[in-house]
């Protein structure tokens, strides 16, 4: 792309920005999501079916789960930790609106299942 | 440039925010691919929560630990969650090779760009072969839009006693939910491996050596972490819950 002026990689550079992943870093994050994965298939293969804990628990654990690897993949590996607070909170905000739409549905699925019984 | 004689000129106007340089300190095709991604989050999330929405409201639903038990290939029945691990195994670890190229081109190493591109490629590549494998087996077990396996074979997806009639509706939901959001999530992974094709015939070309930043490979590597990140999500929704 030729708008990238150079007078904004000097910036990029001479900042440090970057100083935040480390090669001892990036494999710590790959340990980490390595391990929530493998908790994740402990529960669904071993400890669920073999202690009967009802999907009502194991769901939330799940999710739970899964926005751990969410932030350890955004902040680290997308590096968002590392940028401007700014910029941080231009991309996350909006995303906040998606759990009004989670709201939104969850709550309507319950209608739509009193209609079809 | 004249940022010098304006600080001069005017010492109250030097907050982030009074022009004349990103306020986010980021560059403008960097911020961009953000917000691209901000917008796909929002298409996937659309997909996903009215799957979750259908699923809610479905009196049953084909049992995850019953449809994805088999490895295709090698083995056909009780090896639940085997192969979709091998296949997130193989996206994370293709995430790690890009940062690690990302890395490599802040010490401006080009050859160490190269081979960690490659490397993430040949991952996205693995990926999308593991998912055409998926998809043929499910195909041939009579899954596909809008078609489901025979009322026999549908029983076996289901844990307890369901009516058919409600195994024949939540069959075709799952059908058609499965394939349209891994489909598009596949779509996206294709996309990146394109894309980092292209970038890393940029690479050897030496474009970024000559530009002096390897500003692109970090572009694309949001866009691959962002597929990665999805599928963290596909995952958790379609194999799990």
């Amino acid at each position: 792309m030729s708008s990238e002026t150079s007078d904004i990689h000097a910036e990029h550079a001479g900042h440090g920005e970057h100083e935040g992943m480390t090669k001892k870093k990036i494999y710590k994050v790959l340990y980490i999501l390595l391990g929530i994965t493998s908790i994740e298939f402990l529960i669904a293969l071993y400890i669920g079916p073999h202690y009967h804990i009802s999907s009502h628990w194991i769901n939330p654990i799940y999710i739970v789960l899964t926005l751990f690897k969410a932030f350890y993949i955004v902040g680290y590996f997308m590096h968002l930790k590392f940028e401007k607070l700014d910029m941080a909170l231009a991309i996350i905000v909006p995303v906040l609106f998606i759990i009004g739409l989670i709201l939104v549905l969850t709550n309507e699925s319950h209608y739509w299942i009193d209609l079809r019984l | 440039m004249s940022t010098a004689v304006a600080e001069q000129v005017d010492e109250v106007k030097s907050t982030p925010w009074s022009g004349g340089r990103s306020p986010f300190n980021v560059e403008y095709g960097k911020m961009m691919m953000w917000f691209f991604l901000l917008s796909d989050a929002f298409t996937f999330s659309t997909l996903l929560i009215s799957y979750g929405a259908l699923r809610f409201s479905a009196p049953t639903w084909p049992a995850p630990s019953l449809v994805f038990q088999s490895f295709p290939g090698l083995i056909e029945h009780g090896a639940p969650l085997v192969f979709v691990g091998l296949m997130t195994l193989i996206l994370i670890l293709s995430s790690v090779t890009m940062v690690l190229a990302v890395e490599a081109g802040h010490r401006n190493a080009k050859k160490e760009v190269v081979w960690w591109m490659i490397g993430t490629i040949i991952g996205g590549l693995m990926f999308l072969g593991c998912q055409a494998m998926e998809w043929t087996h499910l195909h041939s077990e009579g899954f596909w839009w809008g078609s489901i396996p025979t009322a026999e074979k549908l029983k076996e997806f289901f844990i307890g006693n369901v009516p058919a009639a409600q195994q024949a509706m939540t069959g075709h939901q799952f059908a058609n939910l499965f394939f349209t959001i891994t489909g598009f999530h596949g779509f996206h992974v294709f996309s990146g491996v394109v894309i980092n094709i292209i970038i890393t015939i940029n690479v050897l070309i030496g474009t970024y050596a000559k530009r002096g930043s390897y500003l692109m490979v970090e572009k694309v590597g949001l866009y691959w972490h962002f597929v990665d990140l999805v599928w963290v999500f596909v995952f958790t929704f379609f194999y799990l819950v």
